[in-house]
This record gives C-alpha cells, structure tokens and sequence, in this order.
C-alpha cells in the first residue's frame, strides 16, 4: 500500500483546503446556515466546483479532477473540521463512484456541481440496503416505483436521485434490487420535509407509482447492491473522514480551552485527570486515522481490502466522534450545553454521521466477520 | 513500490526458501522459540544455530545496521520487505535481544567508533547478551530518580548500588546502566549511562518470581564492582539521561508494536481456538470481541502509519508514547477476553492461556506506564499547561 502519510500533492490539497475553509466557511459559516435556515451555503458549493471538488472522483475526460478517493479523504477531514456544510459527499463522492463505476453520461454535469445527487436508500431506522422493500414493478419495457425513503441526505436540493428499489424477491434478500438513476422531480415522487439534528438537508420522500425507464437502471436489474456497492463503500470512507476532522476540529477547540479556562486558581488543563482524558482523545483520534488513511489508499488501489477498510475506517470514527463530542462538551461545562457555543453543533454532526451508511454495530461486524469471529 | 524493492522482494524470498532450515519454518512464535544468544546460550536445535549464522552472514539479525558491524544496511522499506517475507515463509527471528533492540540503537547514536567496534559486532552476532538496567526501588517511574553511584576513582568507577526489573540479568552476559555520576547536580544531570561486564566480580543476580510464574526479571546488586573508565560510559559523562530519552522512545514502540499492517498478529479467533457453543453465542463476548478487532487493526495500520511518518522523515517524537498507551492496553484487552471465552480451562495453567494474560498486565507498567505516557503525550504533545 502506498504510504499512509500524506503524499507531496495530499499535504498541498490539505493546505489548500483548510486555508480556503478557515477562509470561507469556519463554524460561524455554518451557524449562519443554521440561523438562516439553509442546509449549506450554493455560493460556497459553487466555489468548491471551480476548485476542482465536486469533480474529486471524477475522469479528467469528463471535465473532473479526478484526484481519488485519498484526496477525497482529506478533503472531508478538512470539512469535518470546520463542520462544512455542502452535498460533497453524497454527490461528488457516493453518486459519482456509483456513476463512473457504471459508465453512465451524467458525469460531467456532477463535475462542474450543477447537478446534486441524493441516495434514497434507507426505509426503516437502520441502514441496512437489503432490507429494501419499496417495490419498482415491472410495467412494459419500464418500471413504476412505489414506497419509501427515509432520511435522504440532500434531498430537498438534490436534482437527481439514486433510488433502490426491489425489483424481485422480498425485503431482506440481497438479490433482486434494481438501482435507478431518476430526475428528482418526476411526477409522483413526494418530498416531506425533517428538521434533522444537525441542520442539514434530509429529507423523507414517497413514490407513488413513479417511472422509471430501462435507461434509467444503473448496473444490472435484480443486481442493485452490487451496482451501489463502489459508492457505498466510497461514501463510508468519505463520512469516516468527515467524521475524524470533526473529532479533531472538537478536540483543537476543547484543547483551547482548557488551556485558557481557569478554576480554584489554575488552568483546568493543568489538571492530571483531564489531561489523561485529553490524552487518550489524542491517541483515538490517532488511531482513527490511520484507518481513514488505509481506507483511501485501498479505495484508490482496487484494492481486495477496500469494503473491509471503509467498514473499519466508518466504525473507528463513529466511536471517536462520539468521546470527542462528549468529552468536549463535558470539558467546557455549562458554556458546552449552550446554542451560542459551537460544541453542540458537533455533538449533532456527530449523532447524525454516526448512523447515516451504516453505524458502529454494522461495520464492527463486517470487521469481525473478517477476522473469522 | 519501486522496481528496486519489488526485486529485493524476489532475492530476500529466494534466500530465505533456500536458508531457512525445514525444522523452523512454521514454528509458534512464543518464548521458548526465541534465539537470545549469549556467551552461555545453548541452542534448542542444530536448526537454530544454523539459522543465526546464515542470517548474520547476510546481515539479517540487525537489517537496518551498517555492514561494517556485521548489520545489513537496508532502508526501512527494505526491512519491512525482509519482514513481510520472513512472516510469509513462516520463518522465525533469527535473533532476539535487547542489544538490538536498545543498545545497538544507542551506541550508533551515541557511540564513540571504539565502542561501536568493540560492542555491535557482538551484537549482530549473537555472542554478547545484554540487559537493561534501569529501575531501583526508589525509582520505577521516577527514574532520573536513580541512586545506584558510580564513584570516580581515578582509572576506575566504583559502582554500589541495586537495579530492580533487570530483564533475564541472570541470563546476561552485560548490562548497560543508569547509574549517579555526579550526586550535587540536578537529578537529571547526574545520571550516566554505563556498561559492565556481569561477570564483573561484586555483580550479582537474584531471579523476581512473577504472578504469571514466570521469573524473566530480576534484582541486580552492584557491591563494590570495579568497572574501567576506557569506554565505559556511552555519550557524555551526566548526560546519560539523553541516552535514556532516546531508548525509551525505541522501547516503547516495541512494546506497543509487535509489527504492523493489516493483518499483524494472530486474530482473536485464532488466539481463542475452539470455543464453547455458549461463548459464541454471549453477545457480552461477541461484543467485546468485536471492538477488539476494530480497535486492533485500526492500531496496526497506525503503527504502519508511524512507521511510514518516521521514513518520511517526518518526527514521530513524544507521539510514540501513545503507541506504546495504546497497543498495551490493547494486549490486556485481548488477553482479559481469550481467558473469558476459554472459561474453565483457561484456569489449568497447562491450558497455556493464563500465563500470557498475566504477562500482559506488565505491558502497562514497564517501559514506563501508561499513566506515565498520558502525562507524556499532555504535556510535550497536547502542551497542556502545568499551572
């Protein structure tokens, strides 16, 4: 594997992004979204398609940047960091590994970030692809889909959805799912709005009959999984990487702190019981990642490892984001509990990236399947 | 990878498939197969003898050493290659000891080119065996705390004093020391870093039985023993605790570690072996087994990454300590659930699960202890402040 430090390139993109972040969208920015009540800011997104982003995983032949999943990586380590808000992952990520893998033509228009993908897979309140039921019936030479989704990232913004839907078989087979690349606005599709933790764009939607052509199947009939899996898979690693920015963006702030808060005369960092806790955060985050940065590196090799890295890498930084937030916000003490202090707004991300594509217990699983346990 | 490695690859697994004696390939990696050498080392095998020698022929007993010391001189990938296929082909380390694994790396810092002649040598070799000297009493984690003296006596140190935690020091043939070499200064600046003979007369050694039944430490006793300035003392005389800093670091990324990568070390499966239908099915085990191995390939891969941040010439520093914090924990992790999925039997001592378990619950204690790495990582890593 190539190394799991940053290359030249890697730590060049690195600066590059975070001085553009700190620049343009550091928490405040993210605040203001809140405040004003948009999911992420269209200029800031625009921005980051002129910058070659949105096309992150796109060939260069399709106008995109095409620097892999690594740099992918890092770029939402940087974006966890500041709590950035914008569709990267599930468009420039998730819809165009799945898309390139396919070969499908709406590439290019990923690239320039005109058109946004959402991923309408999960129906229940576990993620988990195979247990879809919503139904996409045979209906000539086209199929109508009618059922679910629940909790579909950028879904009010998005002008395109991935939808899986079943084509044979019974909620819980992973044969007989059919994934299908539609326009968001088709007739009888049904947006029904969630006010989410974290302030981003999910949404619930609802088929009713809605059409889906031959030329709209991505990858094979009753093949669906297997046609997401590259995404998922991509998408997985990518929320990891998100999520281990925003554990060290909590952890620099809550370092701050306790460097500068004073009590009974002293800085409470001086305190040995949360130094050894400010401690084993480092050494988790440490952890975490080294497999965020094994998981790229797979995703970019082909390797055999990437499902298996992607899992680790997503189980890792779910549970760190967890004590980070947590010891963040029990760190600052009643300044941490308030709206006007910016540690809730990542104990929210963190909740919500802890389950979106999957949560610990799925991925920890995979892991130990691996190891034969 | 680069050409250049791909075909060291090929040329390092062509010499092993035709060096490695059939009787070693494949055998389990535990303590009783370890190769310490020494002037009173009795080889387990003519198999043994055989491999050490081929391997110091080739300079493999210390890969990344000069050749002029009968090291290897390979780059950091090159040695993660020889290691990648010395696991593939199933071959044991030719040579183990903590001259490779602390001295060496001290005197090629620290050295003076005399010293390194006289000692890597025997190194590389496997003639010298040496131990560690560190711990008294009175200084475990304290350690600049230490009060064995050496008295400057002309041509000679007159060294008194008691070593405690001394690695297999009955088994030694050496020792390098902490020892006090100027007792007005601050406890730092007083401390030298010296080598004695252990056949020196007034050295003697007295086994530590331990809770796992083992004795691999012992009580060192220095009455009166004449040790001669020549190239006695490695790097400058008080300045020992400099020499101490270095090896630390070296030791705790050995302990923490035991190999890096995807796959490093055995699963927890494996370590389990067969288990109990009710073991399987205990979502308590299931659980904690499962965090395990998350947990354990994620620190495998972090020590791949250090390694790779050390080759990039980027410093790893104080940052070692959470290696060395995180993989001991680990092992005591790892340890507490193969007793419990092993149940009664592990309870046998002929069960061979309850002597490892206890040995783990030195991890976190030697080489400094954990608590000892989180105060190293808040205050020279997280610069917390100290007031």
């Amino acid at each position: 594997m190539e190394k799991l430090v940053d290359t030249e390139d890697e730590a060049m993109l690195r600066d590059a992004a975070r001085g553009f972040l700190d620049n343009f969208s550091p928490v405040s920015a993210f605040r203001k979204n809140r405040d004003e009540g948009r999911a992420f800011d269209p200029a800031l997104w625009s921005e980051m398609g002129q910058m070659g982003w949105a096309g992150v995983l796109v060939g260069e032949g399709d106008g995109g940047s095409d620097m892999g999943h690594r740099a992918a990586g890092i770029l939402c380590e940087e974006m966890g960091r500041t709590l950035t808000a914008s569709p990267f992952i599930s468009s420039a990520v998730i819809a165009a590994t799945t898309l390139r893998a396919a070969g499908s033509d709406h590439l290019s228009s990923i690239a320039t970030g005109e058109t946004l993908y959402a991923l309408a897979v999960d129906e229940g309140s576990k993620f988990a692809p195979s247990r879809t039921a919503m139904e996409a019936r045979a209906d000539g030479n086209a199929f109508r889909l009618t059922g679910a989704k629940a909790f579909v990232a950028e879904g009010s913004t998005a002008n395109r959805l991935l939808v899986l839907a079943r084509t044979s078989g019974s909620a819980g087979d992973e044969q007989g799912l059919t994934l299908f690349d539609i326009d968001a606005s088709r007739a009888g599709i049904k947006q029904d709005s969630v006010e989410t933790i974290d302030y981003r764009d999910f949404i619930n939607l609802s088929f009713d009959n809605v059409e889906a052509t031959g030329d709209d199947v991505v990858g094979d009939v009753d093949n669906g999984l297997a046609a997401l899996a590259p995404g998922l898979r991509a998408g997985q690693a990518a929320l990891a990487a998100e999520l281990g920015g925003l554990s060290a963006g909590i952890a620099a702030i809550t370092l701050g702190y306790l460097k500068e808060r004073k009590q009974f005369g002293r800085h409470i960092g001086s305190f040995q019981v949360l130094q050894h806790r400010a401690a084993h955060l480092f050494a988790e985050i440490e952890v975490t990642t080294s497999a965020i940065a094994a998981a790229g590196r797979a995703l970019d090799e082909g390797s055999e490892n990437a499902a298996l890295l992607s899992s680790l890498a997503k189980a890792r930084a779910t549970q760190t984001a967890k004590l980070a937030v947590m010891e963040g916000v029990q760190m600052h003490g009643g300044i941490g509990m308030t709206d006007e202090y910016d540690a809730g707004f990542f104990m929210k991300r963190a909740r919500v990236g802890a389950e979106w594509l999957g949560d610990y217990g799925h991925h920890a699983a995979i892991v130990a399947a691996h190891r034969g346990l | 990878m680069s050409d250049n490695l791909e075909s060291f690859r090929a040329e390092i697994a062509e010499w092993i498939a035709a060096n490695l004696p059939a009787d070693l390939k494949g055998i389990p990696h535990d303590e009783d197969a370890i190769c310490w050498g020494g002037r009173n080392w009795v080889f387990k095998s003519d198999a043994q003898r055989d491999w050490l020698e081929r391997c110091h022929g080739r300079g493999l007993t210390c890969p990344r050493w000069p050749t002029e010391y009968g090291g290897g001189g390979l780059s950091r990938a090159q040695e993660k290659v020889l290691r990648d296929e010395m696991v593939k082909a199933g071959a044991p380390s030719p040579l183990e000891s903590f001259g490779i694994w602390m001295l060496g790396p001290a005197l090629l810092h620290f050295g003076t080119d005399e010293q390194k002649a006289t000692h890597l040598p025997d190194i590389t070799a496997g003639k010298i065996r040496w131990c560690q000297g560190y711990s008294e009493p009175g200084a475990g984690s304290d350690l600049a705390n230490v009060q064995t003296r050496a008295e400057d006596k002309g041509d000679h140190w007159l060294v008194n004093g008691q070593k405690i935690w001394t690695s297999y020091a009955d088994k030694a043939d050496k020792i390098f020391a902490l020892v006090r070499t100027d007792r007005d200064a601050p406890k730092h600046l007083g401390i030298s870093f010296m080598l004695i003979d252990m056949n020196t007369p007034g050295v003697t050694t007295k086994p530590i039985q331990l809770i796992s039944g083992a004795s691999p430490f012992c009580e060192t006793f220095f009455d009166d023993v004449v040790v001669p300035k020549e190239g006695a003392i490695v790097g400058t005389q008080n300045r020992g605790w400099d020499v101490a800093k270095y090896l630390l670091t070296h030791e705790r990324e050995m302990i923490g570690g035991g190999g890096g990568g995807l796959t490093a070390g055995s699963s927890l499966a494996e370590m389990i072996g067969t288990r109990d239908a009710l073991v399987s099915e205990d979502p308590i085990f299931r659980a904690e087994a499962m965090q395990l191995e998350v947990d354990a390939m994620a620190f495998g891969l972090t020590m791949e990454r250090y390694k790779d941040m050390a080759e990039s010439g980027q410093g790893v520093g104080d940052a070692s300590a959470m290696l060395k914090y995180y993989g001991t924990e680990l092992n005591k992790r790892r340890h507490e659930i193969i007793m419990s999925a092993r149940g009664l039997d592990a309870l046998d001592w002929d069960d061979g699960a309850a002597a490892p378990w206890l040995r783990t619950k030195a991890n976190s204690i030697e080489g400094g202890t954990s608590e000892v790495m989180l105060d190293i990582i808040s205050k020279r890593v997280l610069e917390l402040p100290s007031k």
